[in-house]
């Protein structure tokens, strides 16, 4: 306890903490985002054409058996960008998240029911209006769980980017191991676990504020 | 008015859903599309609103092949209410009912004020606006789909089978609403349903559709019954088809008798009708002066099958004719109301 009192007293450590935590953020979130925007748009391909949804589950049962770390290390070598860009991070994670949102969302917009489908079309729905009004928001429920579990995963994979050195809280137990100093290492798991309940809250208060009807149900 | 001028639909599996329609739907009436299950009812309302459309011939809205109008453009003018709703969840009630006057472009509030119009229009009370379609029975449910199709006032409403999954009981109050609004609105109304007594009671006019998408008669209710056209048409209308159609044959080839009626009671050796100081009938004296319940009333000018029953149900014989006011005008016999019926099956 007083080696983690004493490691905080540190104005720098905490500057570099704040640092460390913002580009924590920044590289599980990011493609937390891009991910949501591009499983949509792929899970509304999958839906309308057969052949898009074959594709993508062969593509993503190769992607799954890919380490993590090996992935941040192909990707560099695919795209040529420098092993240790963090734009790697956000390659890599984008990847995974949106093949664990896509067939999720694709399974949501097939469940939304014919008649109500029907029903918007005879209104005089045009085809986008209705999947943006009618159809993706009846699928937000499906979206948010996936989303939820996207976050976790991103902010704990982050971590795994510090072995190759692209920031993050993960430098903390690099470096905690490396010097064999107990107290980053410590703090590290704190922040990362902090982190990953405050996402999880704010994206539970996010999709209760989208989705009002689903309590309706249920009183 | 809607007009199918030889219209065909072939699917593409080859399926001849719909076989050279040419049938004309007057406007401002309720015409009921009845058949069994896979005759090319549903596929036939859809090619209205170019939710399908045909393989071969013409569908004109108002004397304009709707093939030439774009499709959004043309549905925001034609009101569609189906079987399950197809209520937004993820919408208020009040929102549901607002969804085509904002797609018409109505600003939030115009649109919202409209929608708590219609909702008294159908006899939902306002409070159900706020809530949410699975907050609702399936009655409530389809009044909302009833208001929602007919928020924007379009002239013309398509509904398939609209009742068809609530209970029987509220089914008959929907019905009656249906019938009630349109007597207020005048709509040009195509009803689909696979039940023979819906469509006789609600519809103007019915087409009755037969197997392979084919039009096997279309007339009225009561020349439906009285004559169909073929076997297949008075199969499904029915076996008891017979009475039901009493419903639409006037009465006015039997003669009204005059009757001997009686302020109290009296052992007279025959029966006498008790009336009250208005002439309203109170129910018949019988021979030895003891009071029997009267049977049912037949009011003048009503169909024939209100005759009949006034007479099967009488205790003396004579069934009771009332004007309408409600005051004994005679009595009808039972043998003579036969006999009217049968000239009529002749
Ligand atoms: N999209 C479709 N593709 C192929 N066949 C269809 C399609 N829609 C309907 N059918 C067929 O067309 C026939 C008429 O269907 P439908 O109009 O739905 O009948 P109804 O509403 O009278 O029950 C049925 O045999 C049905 O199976
Ligand atoms: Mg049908």
């Amino acid at each position: 306890m007083g080696d983690i009192a004493k490691y905080l007293g540190d104005a720098g450590t905490r500057s570099a903490l704040l640092t460390m935590l913002l580009d924590h953020i920044y590289l599980s979130l990011v493609p937390l985002v891009i991910s949501v925007v591009l499983a949509v748009v792929l899970g509304l391909a999958c839906h309308r054409f057969r052949w898009v949804n074959t594709v993508l589950v062969s593509v993503s049962n190769v992607l799954y058996t890919i380490p993590s770390l090996a992935l941040f290390v192909i990707i560099p070598a695919v795209i040529g960008t420098s092993v240790l860009a963090p734009v790697n991070v956000v390659i890599a994670l984008t990847l995974y998240t949106t093949t664990l949102l896509v067939r999720p969302v694709a399974e949501a917009l097939a469940a939304v029911p014919d008649h109500v489908r029907a029903a918007a079309t005879a209104m005089g729905f045009r085809p986008w209006r209705r999947f943006l009004t009618v159809e993706l928001p009846l699928a937000v429920p499906v979206l948010a769980a996936g989303v939820r579990v996207g976050s976790v995963s991103n902010i704990s994979l982050v971590s795994v980017g510090a072995l190759i050195g692209t920031g993050g809280l993960g430098v903390l137990f690099t470096d905690g191991f490396r010097q064999r100093y107990l107290a980053p290492i410590i703090v590290g798991i704190v922040l990362t676990m902090v982190l990953a309940l405050v996402v999880d809250l704010i994206l539970v208060v996010l999709r209760n504020a989208l989705t009002p009807w689903t309590k309706a149900g249920r009183s | 008015m809607i007009e199918f001028r030889g219209v065909t639909k072939r699917f593409d599996d080859g399926t001849i859903a719909v076989n050279g329609l040419d049938l004309v739907v007057e406007a401002g009436t309720i015409t009921v599309f009845v058949g069994p299950s896979g005759c090319g009812k549903t596929t036939s309302l859809r090619m209205v609103n170019r939710m399908i459309d045909p393989t071969e011939g013409t569908v004109l809205v108002d004397g304009k092949d709707v093939l030439t109008v774009d499709p959004p453009k043309l549905r925001l003018g034609i009101g569609y209410v189906i079987q399950q709703a197809g209520l937004f969840p993820h919408r208020t009630v009040l929102d549901n009912v607002a969804t085509v006057p904002l797609l018409s472009g109505w600003s939030k509030a115009k649109a919202r004020s409209r929608a708590a119009e219609l909702l008294e229009l159908v006899g939902l009370p306002a409070e159900l606006g706020k809530r949410y379609p699975v907050q609702l029975s399936g009655g409530q449910q389809q009044r909302v789909g009833v208001a929602r199709a007919l928020a924007a006032d379009p002239p013309v409403l398509l509904m398939d089978e609209p009742f068809s999954a609530v209970d029987p009981v509220v089914r008959e109050g929907l019905q009656d609403e249906l019938l009630r609004l349109q007597a207020e609105l005048d709509k040009t109304i195509v009803f689909v349903t696979h039940d023979i007594d819906e469509a006789v009671r609600i519809g103007e006019k019915v087409a009755v559709f037969r197997e392979g998408g084919i039009l096997a008669q279309y007339a009225p209710p009561a020349e439906l019954l009285v004559r169909p056209a073929d076997d297949f048409v008075a199969s499904f209308v029915g076996k008891d088809r017979g009475y039901r159609s009493l419903s639409f044959v006037d009465a006015s080839g039997v003669e009204v008798l005059p009757a001997e009626t009686v302020r109290a009671p009296a052992a007279s050796g025959g029966w006498q009708l008790l009336v009250d100081a208005e002439r309203r009938p109170q129910g018949w004296s019988g021979p030895d002066g003891t009071v029997v319940p009267g049977g049912s009333l037949y009011e003048q000018g009503g169909a024939i099958r209100g005759a009949l029953d006034a007479a099967l149900s009488s205790p003396s014989g004579l069934g009771v004719v009332v004007d309408t006011d409600g005051r004994f005008a005679g009595v009808v016999e039972a043998h003579q109301v036969l006999d009217v019926i049968e000239s009529h099956r002749g």
